[in-house]
């Protein structure tokens, strides 16, 4: 049954022991994330200890970029479920569920982008990584989680490769696992958009 | 072994071909040889560098043949120079901690075990490990390129404190590519374990065999558990710390240097950084290192001890919970390493209280240990010698740490060569100690070979006397104020010492002699040796269930299950004393 087969993604009890460990191993991986960006936070509260630099304007296409990640998040979302679909049954559901994911893809990258037009736009304000502390903690954080988002865009391509084989094959855990990661960079880029705009 | 009614999922097909086989395997079992080999190699490197350093400490002015090969600015003449002597000493430390100490006791028998002792066919990751570990292996070649640039490594420490590591060439000689080279190496190892550790949990927590609890699992697995816990968080805030002192270095950024700095007549072009964040971020990630060293070294002498006792701990379940207190408690006394750094006195006391708590699961553990050993049938063999000798040094070396611990003290004796005492012990001999214990105990399940008893017992027995003769005086020398990290001692109070330094050299040099004796049964036993049952040890943990060495999947395709937890020694009305893990037979 369809809301079955949906079930057997989001579900991790009904996984078997390395679909379990993929469920596991992501979640791993985001808590070593979210320490990394813990000690640069840190970083960045101590630094500020020690003298004022200039407060930075955010540029406006940061917040562009912003809409472009959490609505990939939801097409991810759109995604899996009309994948799920497409292994039951109604096979059509798959080829809906396939747009979606490379539209999930087009919107990370242009992200990516759109965080290079927001460096640019610093740079045109003589805003450089060594110019002063806030400005090198804004390059910093910002170019930490674009790294970290390539390596989701790279599994969703690996994933988009993957499903234009065979769809019967594929890994449900792994696409769950790709998700959750993939839900944790847009989480994270609302950290730290609250970060770089109230403290810099 | 009674098989689980489960179809056996293998993570990977058989291995094909000599590359595929050893080289880049997916097989756990040769990724913990891979990584015991590299820890191999980097210990005898360190090992040869601390013989330089010892050999210069007592005789400064006297030629090392050749060495002025290796560096012509560094040793002209063979004559080793103040400065490299800090780049030997920096390359000593980092080597050893960061390749010997985190690679063999944890990456080595835990990658090779830990899958086996949980009735496991491989790590959760099989490819994510194989990349661990040439990811490790590139972090090795990086940092030992630094001895063959021209400028050599770094003389900064393996603490590399900013601001000296992070100016670059103007503050001395090995500051340009050798630091820049140390700080890539450290950040591309910190990526290795942290994919490293993300295996270990998610195999301890998905792949164990059905009847494997979490209490059923030896303490060896719940040590490289809890050691892969304190890993991840401890490596992932080292990468960053690692990343910043680039960017300083070359980017121009000011996140560790102040302002105002003048060095060889030239104003350093940064400003606003902080010195003590660099120190900040290290030692957080630096103590629960040094948990990361000790505690594979306590969960595998634990398992060797249980073994050669023939009876369980007192309380296996208390050295496990004390296991895991160390491990949370490790992430509250960073600042203890930092007592005169400048920072408020009053985080020296908050700092001061932890690190005396952490003694408490310690103690805990040695007196379990001790509690344990009245009693039992001790079998004397070269793994239960390294064992017995382990929790001497630990106590030896950890009774100095209650000095350290308290902030008054520690202002005399901090950077002393009381200090360099402590840590020898308790990671440059105890942790040593448990990897020699755990070579022992598991060459007959890894080669199907056993190593020769009586080189082993004469390994043993000139190891731990003569680490007593090298390390011991440490204690004494910092006492009466001998400074660390300095290549030579002018001063006249240090004269009365010389003779001290000259018979903890003398130690030295027998004592790493004696290694070779290590290397020489490990080789030839290899080849040569007697062959071996699949359990000479008659121990009860499912590694000593299966062939020796294994088959490429563990199991041989089957799926163990699991009845009893690793304890069962001396047990009434079984065959024999002991009941393995894997039999159904009731107790």
């Amino acid at each position: 049954m369809a809301s079955g087969t949906y079930t057997q993604i989001v579900a991790p009890s009904h996984l078997a022991g390395p679909d379990r460990a993929s469920r596991s191993g992501i979640w791993v991986g985001i808590f070593a994330i979210t320490m990394s960006f813990a000690a640069f936070t840190s970083a960045l509260y101590v630094r500020q200890g020690s003298g004022e630099a200039a407060h930075i304007v955010l540029p406006p296409v940061i917040y562009a970029n912003t809409l472009a990640l959490l609505l990939s998040s939801l097409t991810l979302e759109k995604a899996r479920r009309g994948i799920a679909k497409g292994l039951g049954p109604e096979v059509d559901e798959s080829a809906a569920g396939m747009a979606w994911l490379v539209v999930t893809l087009i919107l990370g990258l242009a992200f990516v982008a759109g965080q290079c037009l927001a460096w640019r736009s610093l740079a045109t304000q003589g805003l450089y990584l060594a110019t002063n502390s806030n400005s090198s903690f804004f390059y910093v954080f910002t170019a930490m989680h674009v790294l970290h988002l390539f390596g989701g865009i790279a599994a969703l391509a690996y994933l988009i490769g993957r499903l234009a084989g065979s769809l019967r094959t594929f890994g449900q855990s792994l696409f769950g696992a790709i998700a959750i990661y993939w839900h944790f960079m847009g989480v994270l880029w609302l950290y730290l958009l609250l970060v770089i705009g109230t403290r810099l | 072994m009674e098989e689980a009614v489960v179809p056996a999922a293998h993570v990977h097909a058989p291995p094909e071909g000599f590359i595929r086989k050893h080289v880049f395997s997916l097989d756990h079992k040769v990724i913990g040889k891979q990584y015991y080999g590299l820890g191999l190699v980097a210990v005898f490197i360190g090992m040869g560098l601390s013989w330089l350093m010892r050999f210069h400490l007592v005789w400064p002015t006297t030629k090392v043949p050749g060495l002025e090969l290796l560096s012509s600015t560094g040793a002209p003449g063979g004559v080793i120079t103040p400065e490299y002597y800090l780049s030997l000493l920096t390359m000593h430390g980092t080597l050893m901690v960061f390749f010997v100490l985190t690679n063999a006791p944890f990456a080595g028998f835990g990658n090779y075990f830990l899958p086996i002792q949980i009735g496991a066919e491989d790590m959760a990751f099989p490819r994510f490990n194989m990349m661990s570990f040439w990811i490790t292996f590139c972090a090795f070649i990086v940092l030992i390129l630094a001895f063959f640039i021209p400028d050599g490594p770094p003389i900064s420490g393996w603490t590399a404190y900013a601001p000296l590591s992070a100016v670059g060439k103007d503050a001395g000689p090995g500051l340009a590519w050798g630091q820049s080279l140390w700080a890539m190496s450290i950040a591309i190892f910190c990526v290795g374990q942290l994919f490293g550790s993300l295996n270990f949990i998610a195999t301890t927590l998905d792949l164990r065999a059905k009847g494997m609890t979490f209490m059923r699992m030896p303490i060896c697995t719940w040590a490289w558990f809890i050691t892969s816990a304190i890993g991840l968080l401890a490596f992932a805030v080292l990468l960053p710390a690692c990343l910043l002192l680039l960017l300083d270095r070359m980017a121009g950024t000011s996140f560790f240097i102040p302002a105002g700095l003048v060095i060889s007549d030239r104003l350093q072009n940064h400003a606003g950084g902080s010195p003590l964040l660099w120190q900040h971020l290290f030692w957080f990630f630096g103590h629960p290192e040094v948990y990361i060293a000790i505690l594979p070294a306590i969960g595998i002498v634990s398992h060797v001890l249980i073994t050669n006792m023939r009876k369980p701990m007192l309380s296996a379940k208390v050295l496990i919970y004390s296991m895991m207190s160390i491990g949370f408690l490790s992430w509250m006394v960073w600042g203890h390493h930092m007592f005169v750094s400048g920072m408020n006195p009053t985080s020296s006391l908050l700092f001061s209280f932890p690190t005396l708590t952490i003694t408490i699961p310690a103690t805990i553990i040695t007196l379990i240990w001790l509690g344990s050993l009245y009693g039992a049938n001790m079998q004397i063999n070269a793994a239960s010698l390294f064992a017995l000798g382990f929790v001497s040094m630990f106590v030896s070396g950890g009774v100095s740490g209650f000095f350290l611990a308290q902030p008054s003290i520690d202002i005399y004796l901090h950077a002393t060569y009381f200090v360099v005492g402590h840590f020898h012990m308790v990671m440059g001999v105890a942790a040593i100690f448990g990897i020699f214990s755990g070579t022992y105990f598991w060459f007959p399940k890894m080669s199907g070979r056993m190593m020769n008893e009586t080189l082993g017992k004469l390994h043993f027995w000139i190891t731990f006397i003569g680490t007593y003769c090298i390390f011991m005086p440490f204690h004494y020398l910092g006492l009466v104020g001998n400074v660390r990290r300095y290549s030579s001692f002018v001063d006249d109070f240090m004269a009365p010492l010389m003779p001290v330094h000259k018979f903890i050299s003398i130690a030295a040099f027998v004592t790493g002699a004696a290694q070779f004796i290590f290397l020489y049964n490990l080789i030839h036993s290899r080849f040569r040796g007697k062959q071996a049952s699949e359990n000479p040890w008659n121990a009860t943990s499912l590694e000593w269930s299966i062939p020796s060495p294994p088959p490429w999947d563990n199991f041989g395709g089957k799926h163990p299950v699991i009845y009893h937890d690793p304890y069962q020694y001396g047990v009434k009305g079984s065959k024999g004393d002991f009941v393995m893990q894997d039999s159904p037979e009731q107790v």
